[in-house]
């Protein structure tokens, strides 16, 4: 109720400032669409911002005589989605970012992909583009072919205008793309003094793979599976958003069966992440006890996942219309024993590290992220939530299955490295609560809806709750089942620049904890 | 303190046996080596993982290498965090035609005798990615490569077989 009327009185505030909105037919619950003239992009952010509306994501998309851009707000779990169009020979559009800091590097992203220029941007630097195609090539364009015309050895980005420092004392430290551990390549550049970080800048899009070029053409299967590649360890997430999305445009629900499985599946990868993020953590500040512990209760639940889905990380298990293997009671057994095993375990382990005073030294107040900064940037999942941001798309916009439940939010507001720490520690609880109801509501039934192809033009906005937070993805249909457009956001993508905040006035060895604890996809940003 | 080491002590030794595998097994498990490692590095092998472009799913699963589980450091295979210390480079990932600078700099700076193992249907032939503007798909389209490791994302057992295999000999 509250919520419809905040896109009325949004609405009306967007007429007074002299904007014609053209509603849309919405396709799907807790959406509304709109469209309006491209002149006005800037004001509606702006009067967005003013009505507290959160920023959740930003695309592109090339129809036959005109580009359309799209972008998503969102507020007390109602979203609305905003679309303009421009002419295919002035692709041009005012910046949003000039308004909402989380809009920047969507929109840089959007101009490397598209060649739509976004004036009065304040940052007009490349951000996913590098050296492996050229500044007047746009890959994301019809007329651009799939494979390029890359040179024998793409060379290395060197032109990239870093934010430099000067003083007595400064000095710079550039890190990556490829760094000491096992993980993601990326470019972190350090402006310290003495051991204190001054300034971080992020530089991103080493591991961009062409995944929204390349997902063009796909069936809805083959996407699926795509989708699960994204970000490998959200491959539930990214794949249910993308089913979703399709199913949208195809018309179709999911049985209630498959609802629940993939509810299972989704809490199951939450923990299994949070799980290894818990040790992770606790090896960054050397406390090895916590690490060897975390990493083996992550294995013995990955080892249930492969005995009964077939696969350790859960690929593949979410597909078009529903999901590709059904549980028996012996399943449900195997489920409940590891979450009566891991209460046990947690029950432990937990209380040794809350009483360890060396790792409360570490982790309290290090990595500080203030309430403020996580809203202006629209920060999300538990980097959010660890800093009062109060959301939760299984809670505020509920999908199947969780709009069978009561969803608790985990909720913190000391905004530091513990407070990530605890709130990891909280959704695993959750989640296993969850497990436990969405197991006991399972009924006989089918565990997939037979497949419609969708008429020429259908989209989706399938969004969810990964582990991460909330995953938004767009998928358009071409002719013949084919897809000709695919947008994932992965949460990583308004996450990532929290952690150039959180840094600040932390030491440089701390650099690994407070980056650990933000624990951003490189791969889900870079696509 | 107290409680951590009762944890230690009730945990007790999960590691578990692990065999070295036969040549049929390696190549039923679709692994490829074309040229094994010196008899004279076996009992201590520094390994650089480096992450070309993967999705991370491969990452995780060489992460798990160093569970309790598997414990891969027993068979004196460690990970080293500079290519100057390390004799194999484990490739994930279709290699990005951002990072193929990174990588072939990577390759560049590790001393001989060197081997190159990629692992991963990514690494091994392109993958869910193959090649495009983006990405050169296969390790071996950019350094060679001795040996392959399939699996999306190969499971940390597959993964010890292999180095095993790869060390054998
Ligand atoms: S092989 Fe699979 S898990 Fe590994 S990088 Fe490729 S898609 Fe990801």
């Amino acid at each position: 109720m509250s919520n419809l009327n905040w896109t009325e009185i949004f609405g009306q505030a967007m007429d007074a400032a002299g904007v014609l909105i053209e509603t849309q037919p919405a396709t799907a619950d807790h959406l509304s669409a709109w469209q309006i003239a491209d002149r006005h992009w800037q004001k509606l952010a702006e009067v967005a911002m003013t009505h507290r509306l959160r920023w959740s994501a930003g695309w592109a998309e090339q129809g036959p005589e005109q580009f359309s851009v799209y972008v998503l707000f969102e507020k007390q779990g109602e979203y609305l989605q905003v679309r303009t169009s421009i002419d295919l020979n002035r692709a041009e559009l005012p910046s949003q970012a000039t308004v909402y800091p989380a809009a920047n590097r969507s929109e840089r992203h959007t101009q490397d992909m598209f060649g739509i220029k976004f004036a009065e941007h304040p940052d007009n630097r490349p951000w996913t583009r590098h050296k492996a195609w050229d500044k007047h090539q746009y890959p994301l364009r019809k007329a651009f072919a799939v494979q390029g015309q890359p040179e024998a050895i793409t060379p290395p980005d060197l032109d990239y205008a870093f934010v430099k420092s000067h003083g007595a004392g400064t000095y710079e430290i550039p890190v990556g793309p490829i760094h000491a551990g096992i993980i993601e390549p990326g470019h972190f550049r350090f402006q310290a003094v003495g051991e204190l970080i001054l300034n971080l800048e992020e530089r991103f899009g080493y591991t961009h793979k062409g995944i929204e070029k390349i997902a063009e053409g796909r069936t809805p299967e083959s996407l699926a599976r795509l989708a699960g590649r994204v970000s490998g360890d959200t491959t539930v997430g990214h794949a249910w958003a993308a089913c979703k999305a399709m199913e949208q445009a195809a018309n179709i629900s999911i049985p209630p069966r498959a609802a629940l499985l993939r509810g299972i599946l989704a809490e199951r990868e939450r923990v299994a992440n949070h799980l290894g993020d818990i040790g992770a953590i606790c090896n960054d500040v050397a406390f090895t006890f916590a690490q060897i512990q975390f990493s083996r209760l992550r294995e013995d639940w990955l080892r249930t996942q492969a005995n009964i889905f077939g696969h350790r990380l859960l690929m593949d298990c979410i597909i078009p219309g529903g999901v590709k293997h059904d549980i028996g009671e012996a399943d449900c057994d195997a489920f409940k024993a590891d979450n009566v095993r891991l209460r046990k375990e947690l029950s432990d382990i937990i209380t040794t590290l809350d009483l360890n005073s060396s790792l409360e030294d570490r982790l309290y107040t290090a990595g500080f992220l203030s309430e403020d900064i996580a809203a202006a940037f629209g920060t999300l999942g538990y980097v959010g939530r660890a800093s009062g941001q109060d959301f939760d798309v299984r809670r505020d916009a509920p999908y199947p299955p969780y709009d069978k439940v009561t969803v608790k939010v985990a909720l913190e507001n000391q905004g530091d490295i513990a407070s990530r720490f605890w709130i990891r520690y909280k959704e695993i609880m959750a989640s296993m609560k969850l497990i436990e109801q969405f197991m006991a509501l399972l009924q006989a039934g089918e565990i997939a809806t037979a497949w419609q192809i969708p008429a020429a033009g259908s989209s989706g906005l399938g969004i969810i709750d990964g582990w991460r937070g909330e995953i938004v993805s767009y998928v358009a249909f071409g002719s013949d089942n084919k897809i000709s457009r695919f947008y994932p956001r992965d949460p990583s993508q308004l996450n990532w620049p929290a952690l150039e905040k959180l840094v600040l006035n932390n030491i440089v060895p701390d650099f690994p904890v407070c980056n650990k604890s933000l624990n951003g996809s490189y791969s889900g940003n870079d696509l | 303190m107290f409680r951590l080491f009762t944890k230690i002590l009730s945990t007790g030794i999960v590691t578990e046996r692990i065999k070295a595998p036969k040549d049929a097994e390696l190549e039923q498990l679709g692994i490829e080596i074309k040229r094994h490692i010196d008899r004279r590095f076996s009992g201590s092998i520094a390994i650089r993982a480096v992450d070309a472009g993967s999705c991370n799913g491969c990452e995780l699963e060489i992460h798990a290498l160093n569970n309790p589980y598997y414990d891969i450091e027993r068979f004196g295979i460690h990970f080293v965090a500079s290519p100057r210390h390390a004799d194999v480079l484990l490739v994930t990932g279709p290699v990005s035609r951002h990072m193929q600078t990174a990588l072939l700099r990577t390759y560049q700076a590790t001393p001989n005798p060197k081997w190159v193992v990629a692992v991963g249907d990514c690494a091994a032939c392109g993958g869910e990615f193959g090649e495009s503007y983006a990405s050169c798909g296969a390790v071996s389209n950019v350094i060679p490569v001795d040996m392959t490791i399939p699996g999306c994302p190969p499971t940390p057992e597959v993964l010890m077989k292999g180095l095993l295999g790869l060390m054998k000999r």
